[in-house]
């Protein structure tokens, strides 16, 4: 197949295992976010596809090849790295160029694909600079050209845009999504913005504790969460406990819910509902009985804080369809069939 | 916060400390020393004021600007050897872990509080033909017959790169340590073997570091004297030691003073003529 291939991946630091048997097949030209939160082993993941770790199991195949053995600076790959590591000796220009100086590319050659990527990345006429006078969009915008002057099969980067600011990230990351559909390469980013990976992935990858729990694409992932990790980690969501009554029907806060099952052979399940799905209507009949506690107005949207025996809900809608109730009053809360994501606990 | 210019003389306070030890122990015995140089020597070891040149022109003759000439270029090879060694060994250093890395610097602060006098004998035992190296070498059937290294311009440098070293390599060390090591993993990405990686990039970016180590080890081991005599011949022998031998063995201070002003004066010119070419290799 080609493409990038991880065939049971495992690294262990001494007695600690950072990444343990990660198995994910990434076609050309396709755009992964490793998406997890802080110590879950993303770096590490790929620093071992990039070659600078060695893994302590398993095999990373590019093209169908075994790259495994390979040693960094032969695996044709460009890498951003967290801190950029630019080279501070040099100047914007000899920093894109540094990967074509190595690989014995002619001056003219060098100065043209130079010019090329300054123009890629909207900073002609910055060839001069030394990069520590560069802002840091600007020097983001060097690390991408760098990585990207020998045209490598594979672009990997690790959380690109954190150091960021959030208007210049979120321009950034429709930039990025738009390079990399423009040049087709196969590209890997690590983040912990889980709003980053929704923007920019083709397939996003949430890892927990070492291991993958769920590869899919952006909308996958958020309307059909593998587990109850990967649901609560992505967007915000309500999980509810889902149990069998006397009578072995599914219930859910004491509500008999029809249209739902529990998993077979589970007396007891989780529920995620994502705020939007919720309806509230006037208490009584079909819908579960609450009380607002509270209201957040956000301008685009507004959040309305339920307390269902105990239990917190929040509820999403828009000012048009903004909900008429108030502090302190009791609200039905009604939980469409079709929006309940039932998970294992 | 913009700083107040001083204005009373307390705000001047702060200065006084390094002001006073800088005049104690730098401008008075230089001062005393640059006196001494234009003084008249008196038959006996003693020396009366007077302002004569004599002791400059003395000075100004072919066998000591040879003198002269060998001490500069043994300062310069024991500092370039010294940088080279150590800038290796140091970067190794720093990618040891914290228990290797603090068992190597103890080793080498130990071989620091060894003398000079310590070290010089050391080396010449082992360069000797007796007991030397080379026995060794025979017993492993490299050599023939045992062979005496010394005395030579070898053991001298070799001497003197050992007891400049561990210096070097302290110096380095904080800076190396410091150095971003992502660096070195962006230029491998980017195809560079590690060690071309060393080369165009720990290198350059560490060139301030490197260019202020050279001149730590080039004046210290311009005021090496007692390695030279005890390794070398007396053609190997340096200005310090014919500083001391006038100072001390000959009586005649006004000379080993103008000797002394003189070689303070030429390693002023060559520091900063190094500083300003590196200056210069900045801006460009
Ligand atoms: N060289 C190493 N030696 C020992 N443990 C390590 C090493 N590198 C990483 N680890 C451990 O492996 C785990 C995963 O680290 P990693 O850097 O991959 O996390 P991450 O997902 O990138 O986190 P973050 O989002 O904070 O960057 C961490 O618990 C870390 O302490
Ligand atoms: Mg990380």
């Amino acid at each position: 197949m080609s493409g990038l291939v991880l065939k049971d991946i495992s690294k262990r630091f001494g007695s600690f295992t950072a990444v343990s048997h990660v198995d994910i097949s990434v076609p050309h030209g396709t755009f992964v976010c490793m998406l997890g939160p802080s110590g879950c082993g993303k770096t590490t993941l790929l620093r071992m596809i990039a070659g600078l770790d060695e893994p302590s199991e398993g095999a990373i195949l590019l093209d169908g090849a075994d790259i495994t053995p390979i040693p960094t600076h032969k695996r044709n790959l460009g890498m951003v790295f967290q801190s950029l590591a630019l080279f501070p000796h040099l100047n914007v220009a000899e920093n894109i160029a540094y990967p074509l100086r190595i690989r014995g590319v002619a001056k003219e050659d060098q100065k043209k694909r130079v010019d090329e990527l300054l123009q890629m990345i909207h900073l002609q006429g910055y060839g001069e600079r030394p990069v520590s006078k560069l802002s840091g969009g600007q020097r983001q915008r060097v690390a991408i050209a760098r990585a990207l002057a020998l045209s490598p099969k594979l672009f990997l980067l690790d959380e690109p845009l954190s150091a960021l600011d959030a208007k210049l990230r979120e321009a950034m990351q429709v930039e990025l999504r738009q390079l990399q559909q423009r040049l087709g390469i196969t590209t890997i980013v690590v983040t912990h913005d889980q709003r980053e990976a929704m923007t920019m992935a083709d397939t996003v990858v949430v890892m927990n504790g070492g291991e993958i729990r769920q590869a899919a694409s952006p909308v996958d992932i958020y309307r059909n969460p593998a587990d109850t990790f990967v649901a609560d980690f992505i967007g915000s969501t309500n999980l509810l406990e889902m149990s069998a009554d006397s009578a072995g029907r599914a219930t859910i806060l004491g509500k008999p819910m029809a249209g739902l099952k529990l998993p077979t052979g589970l007396a007891k399940a989780s529920v995620s509902i994502r705020p939007e799905d919720l309806h509230l209507t006037a208490p009584g009949g079909d819908a579960i009985d609450g009380t607002v506690t509270f209201i957040r107005d956000l301008g685009g949207t507004i959040e309305t804080f339920i307390d269902v025996s105990g239990q917190s809900i929040v509820a999403v809608s828009t000012p048009r369809a903004r909900p008429e109730v108030s502090v302190g009053q009791k609200v039905g809360v009604v939980l469409p069939d079709e929006a309940c994501v039932v998970l294992k606990r | 916060m913009k700083r107040e210019p001083p204005r009373t003389l307390a705000d001047y306070g702060p200065l006084f400390f390094p002001a006073t030890m800088l005049t104690v122990f730098f401008v008075v015995p230089f001062g005393t020393m640059i006196a001494v140089s234009f003084f008249q020597r008196q038959q006996g070891g003693f020396y009366t004021p007077a302002f004569v040149w004599s002791n400059y022109e003395r000075f100004l003759s072919v066998f000591f600007g040879n003198v002269l000439g060998f001490s500069l270029m043994l300062a310069i090879t024991v500092a370039i050897c010294c940088v080279v060694l150590a800038l290796p060994f140091t970067y190794c250093l720093t990618r040891m872990s914290r228990r290797a890395q603090v068992l190597w610097l103890v080793g080498l602060l130990s071989v620091l509080s060894l003398s000079e006098v310590i070290i010089g004998f050391a080396w010449s035992t082992l360069f000797s033909r007796t007991a030397g190296i080379t026995n060794l070498l025979v017993a492993i059937g490299i050599m023939d017959a045992p062979r005496a290294l010394y005395p030579g311009f070898g053991a001298v440098l070799t001497g003197m790169v050992y007891q400049a070293f561990p210096y070097t390599v302290l110096v380095l060390f904080p800076a190396l340590v410091r150095l971003d090591p992502t660096l070195t993993e962006a230029a491998r990405t980017l195809g560079s073997s590690p060690l071309r990686a060393f080369f165009n990039v720990v290198v350059p970016a560490l060139r301030n570091t490197i260019v202020a180590t050279l001149i730590m080890v080039f004046i210290f081991a311009l005021g090496s004297y007692l390695l030279p005599q005890i390794l070398g011949r007396p053609q190997h022998w340096t200005l310090s030691v014919l500083i001391t031998d006038q100072a001390i063995y000959q009586s005649n201070m006004p000379f080993a003073a103008a000797m002394a002003v003189f070689l303070v004066l030429v390693t002023l010119a060559l520091v900063s003529l190094t500083l300003f070419i590196g200056r210069k290799g900045e801006v460009a």
